[in-house]
């Protein structure tokens, strides 16, 4: 790899500018192409059909009705999708596991949740594949079931895998259990520091699952060749895992998986994970003509997503300056029907903010008849900084310290550890906590029934695998090719970078996302990872080709490479009386003298930065209705270096409601038999824009010093505090600690009584 | 089933479809028009994506049937633009970076457009209201209030 310098912001020409985003025109035109936008020559329409039971055991599937109705083509079950072999231990903190998937994308013996795919139909329209449906006979047994986490761990719950026995319990399990695993970070003496602090604070909180709501539902188009080969068009965060995946699932080889992104209607880690896909390939396959699938917005919520729901108990121990001395946490994650919450991120997020001296985190993987979690933009971390932050901030109130004081006083410091073993090095939490206390909005004053939030949100940014191809083409522009789908403007930042290392203009660089087949492996758009990964991989293709450049000017000029310099988009020679040779007259004497000249870089990206996003939210409540308004909203957050601004803020603002949502409207309501009674737009309320207020941002820079340009990441870490912000805003409007989310009306009514 | 023949301005265009009696307008635009700019994220009127301005009213083409526009005019996302100079609140929704994953655009362009059509100089307030009823789970709508209102100044100043 090359150097890693961070150059001074200054000196940038584009870094840190805005710039309108290259695939713009096409997104506000209509003509950008998301997953239901392909339309093949031939095409078949799928449809699933899906158990109406939160857990049952199927005791037959009768499909000849369907096969027999005129435009059905193909129809599938378990019976044609691969089982595989449970995966042995041990376990990473991710867990991929092909027994479970090949379940969840189609059920095999039992059915897990309300949603869950028992069937699907190929037919020449959607009306009939619809039709179809209806014709397909299941005979369940009917199971208990169980929703909430806390309970599902309970002893004389109804269990869900009769196979699955809890790693790392004490004492051991003997009998099965919904808990997967227990993990748990601990350090130092946590009763010697109960025992010093001089006040202690407890809680506990819960908190219901919530959707990512990307507006654009799934959508594919799989074509299977003659041949054996398959074209998949697919709207995801990562098309080559899509391609693994499938391939593995499948017993194909994975060559024979051509994966294309299509522009991608949000996802938020919503669209990590493999649903319809290879059953699609398999209808193809069974009927040699293209298969589409498009779920429906009942679909979605039925069977994708979402967030776990949790519960969780803190306990916090101080000494009467403010010192934590202490603090333990304990949370129980839903993974839905099967293992996999994100147990390592809840734990690491509890204190990773604080040095806190003796502390120990606990969460528990716990299964429950929902669809299984799918990441969630910073997964496992907005429950656990619920707690935290609400915790802390009662020691505040209790102590009478401001609560940025009292973070002030515990923060963790550049080069310590997070509590799961995390080392940060150069980390921008100080600069801040600072900036958010010099900021007027945390000294504004407040109206009648209006409270002041304040949480503070840590998160550890992925790096990871990473692709790019650039081409130099004989008239001085550039192709950029990535791997991965750009979900909030990567092309743009993309290609921000490149045109930096060039020295040229940026509308002589263009960007596009290539298919499986065409790039080296390039791992998920996701864990804020794309700028800082993708983005090293663009600087390091670029800077190949200014050294092939050089190269060809110091054979053009007859001196050393080392006499060649690249300044300002062009190679320069100090060392004699030589003509600066511009971008545009060496890439037309390439052709002529070498070849066409490219770059290339394959990366595993290490070094991502930590970040910290402060949010002090005002809320007011109504109080005869029980009603709370966002009135004002600012977020303070360390983005390393913000390549493109606006859209740095962009990730700041949309996590920010996305947090209003999450504290106080979003939830799944089932009904007594298990099943989602409230799925659709209209009664799963996300925020709308008359909800909501202008979101304030200060984007705090300290580069990181593992990045060119200084690049942490930005879209995750402003989720993390936003639900705590707004519920310790509810709490100081009303004066009631509140610790069960959503805070509706009614909860708010009853805390009023 | 029996299918209906219906005739339709769209974008200026008069265009013939022949569609069933339970097809949408959404259906009929996306399958049979394949004008696939106008997007589908619920099919139940909650979101928005699908917004159109029909006779002059923004509706969404989910909850409206193909066989109710004999003669109606419409006009969707991909008649926003006179060749290839965008609409003011196009080129503000580019210059203030108002969408991030853009599948919400469309509706939020064609609902924003019917508003100042109906009111040239909205409130922060109004433009909130006139947009309540499209979700856009990027933006958190900061950007989009701020680039409906720029668009709003342009086009008062481009009619004065």
């Amino acid at each position: 790899m090359n150097e890693i310098t961070n150059r001074d912001k200054n000196n940038f020409k584009w870094v840190g500018k805005n710039t309108q985003r290259p695939d713009g025109p096409d997104k506000v035109t209509g003509r950008a192409r998301y997953g239901d936008d392909m339309i093949v020559p031939g095409m078949l329409h799928g449809k699933t059909l899906r158990s109406p039971h939160a857990h049952a055991k199927i005791i037959s599937i009768d499909t000849s009705e369907a096969e027999a109705l005129s435009g059905v083509k193909a129809v599938v079950t378990y019976k044609d999708i691969p089982d595989h072999p449970l995966l042995a231990p041990p376990y990473g903190p991710m867990i991929t596991d092909f027994h479970d998937i090949s379940r969840n994308i189609m059920a095999r013996d039992k059915v897990f949740y309300d949603g869950h795919p028992v069937a699907a139909v190929a037919a020449t329209s959607e009306r009939i594949a619809k039709a179809a449906l209806s014709l397909i006979r299941v005979e369940y047994e009917i199971l208990p079931h169980v929703l909430d986490p806390f309970e599902a761990a309970g002893a004389d719950a109804p269990i869900l895998h009769d196979y699955q026995y809890t790693l790392g319990s004490d004492p051991k399990s003997s009998k099965p259990s919904n808990v997967f695993r227990v993990a748990s970070s601990e350090r130092g003496d946590l009763s010697k520091g109960f025992a010093e602090a001089e006040i202690i604070v407890e809680r506990e909180f819960r908190s219901q699952p919530v959707h990512q709501g990307y507006i654009e539902p799934q959508a594919l188009v799989a074509t299977a060749a003659a041949d054996g080969s398959v074209d998949l068009w697919t709207t995801t965060q990562g098309h080559f895992v899509i391609r693994g995946y499938c391939a593995r699932l499948l017993n194909m080889d994975m060559s024979s998986i051509r994966v294309t992104a299509s522009e991608i209607g949000g996802g938020f880690g919503g669209k990590n994970n493999l649903y319809s896909e290879p059953v699609a390939i398999r209808l193809s396959q069974k009927t040699g003509r293209p298969v589409r699938f498009v779920m429906t917005r009942s679909e979605v919520f039925r069977a994708t997503g979402p967030a776990s729901g949790t519960y969780s108990h803190l306990r916090i121990g101080a000494k009467k300056d403010g010192t934590i001395v202490a603090a333990e946490a304990t949370i129980y994650n839903q993974a839905g029907a099967f293992k996999g919450s994100p147990v390592g991120r809840s734990v690491d997020t509890f204190f990773s903010a604080y040095s806190i001296k003796n502390a120990k985190a606990t969460a528990y993987d716990v299964c429950v008849n929902r669809p299984k979690v799918a990441a969630y933009r910073a997964p496992g971390a907005p429950m656990a900084a619920l707690g935290a932050e609400l915790a802390i901030n009662e020691l505040a109130a209790k102590l009478a310290i401001d609560p940025i004081e009292i973070r002030l006083k515990n923060a963790v410091q550049d080069h310590e550890q997070s509590l799961s073993g995390v080392k940060f090095g150069r980390i921008g939490l100080n600069e801040v906590l600072v900036k958010a206390r010099e900021h007027p909005h945390y000294s504004a004053a407040l109206a009648e029934n209006q409270g002041r939030g304040f949480a503070l949100g840590y998160w550890m940014h992925g790096g990871g695998l990473s692709s790019v191809n650039a081409n130099l083409l004989d008239d001085g522009t550039v192709t950029i090719a990535t791997g991965n789908p750009d979900i909030g403007g990567s092309r743009s930042s993309m290609r921000v970078m490149a045109a930096e290392e060039l020295g040229v203009d940026i509308s002589l660089i263009k960007t596009i996302i290539a298919d499986t087949a065409s790039i080296g492996y390039s791992h998920l758009t996701a864990g804020s990872r794309t700028t800082f990964a993708t983005g090293l991989a663009v600087i390091n293709s670029v800077r190949e080709i200014i050294d092939k450049l050089r190269q060809l000017a110091a054979t053009k000029w007859d001196v050393p490479v080392e006499n060649v310099a690249w300044e300002a988009g062009q190679a320069v020679c100090h060392h004699g009386d030589f003509q600066a040779l511009s971008l545009k007259q060496l890439a037309s004497l390439a052709p002529k003298v070498g070849g066409a000249i490219a770059g290339h870089s394959e990366i595993n990206a290490t070094g991502a930065g930590a970040a910290f996003s402060a949010h002090i939210v005002d809320v007011e409540v109504d109080k005869e209705t029980g009603f709370t308004t966002p009135k004002r909203y600012t977020i303070i957050q360390d983005a390393g270096r913000a390549i493109s601004p606006d859209y740095v803020e962009g990730q700041m603002q949309g996590a920010a409601v996305q947090g209003i949502g999450w504290a106080l409207n979003e939830e799944y309501i089932y009904d007594h038999n298990g099943c989602l009674q409230n799925a659709g737009f209209l009664d799963y309320r996300m925020p709308v824009a008359s909800d909501v207020p202008m979101i304030d941002t200060v984007i705090v820079e300290v580069p990181n010093p593992n990045h060119p340009y200084g690049v942490r990441g930005v879209g995750e870490p402003p989720l993390v505090p936003a639900p705590a912000a707004v519920a310790n805003a509810v709490e100081n409007a009303i004066g009631k600690r509140m610790g069960v989310l959503p805070l509706s009306p009614p909860k708010i009514l009853q805390a009023l009584k | 089933m029996k299918k209906y023949n219906i005739t339709a301005t769209v974008n200026g265009d008069e265009l013939d479809y022949s569609c069933y009696a339970d097809q949408t307008l959404l259906e009929v635009l996306r399958e049979n028009l394949q004008m696939t700019g106008t997007k589908n994220g619920c099919g139940s009127g909650d979101c928005g994506a699908c917004t159109v301005i029909v006779n002059k009213r923004p509706v969404n083409a989910c909850l409206i049937l193909g066989v109710e526009l004999e003669g109606a005019i419409i006009e969707t996302v991909e008649g926003l633009a006179e060749g290839s100079t965008l609409h003011p609140l196009q080129q503000k929704f580019l210059d203030h970076a108002a969408l991030q994953c853009g599948i919400c655009t469309p509706g939020f362009l064609t609902m924003s457009k019917a508003l100042l059509e109906r009111n040239p100089d909205p409130t922060e307030t109004e433009v909130r209201y006139a947009l309540a009823g499209n979700l856009c789970r990027c933006t958190g709508y900061d950007k989009i209030v701020r680039a409906v209102l720029d668009a709003a100044a342009e086009m008062r100043a481009n009619a004065s």
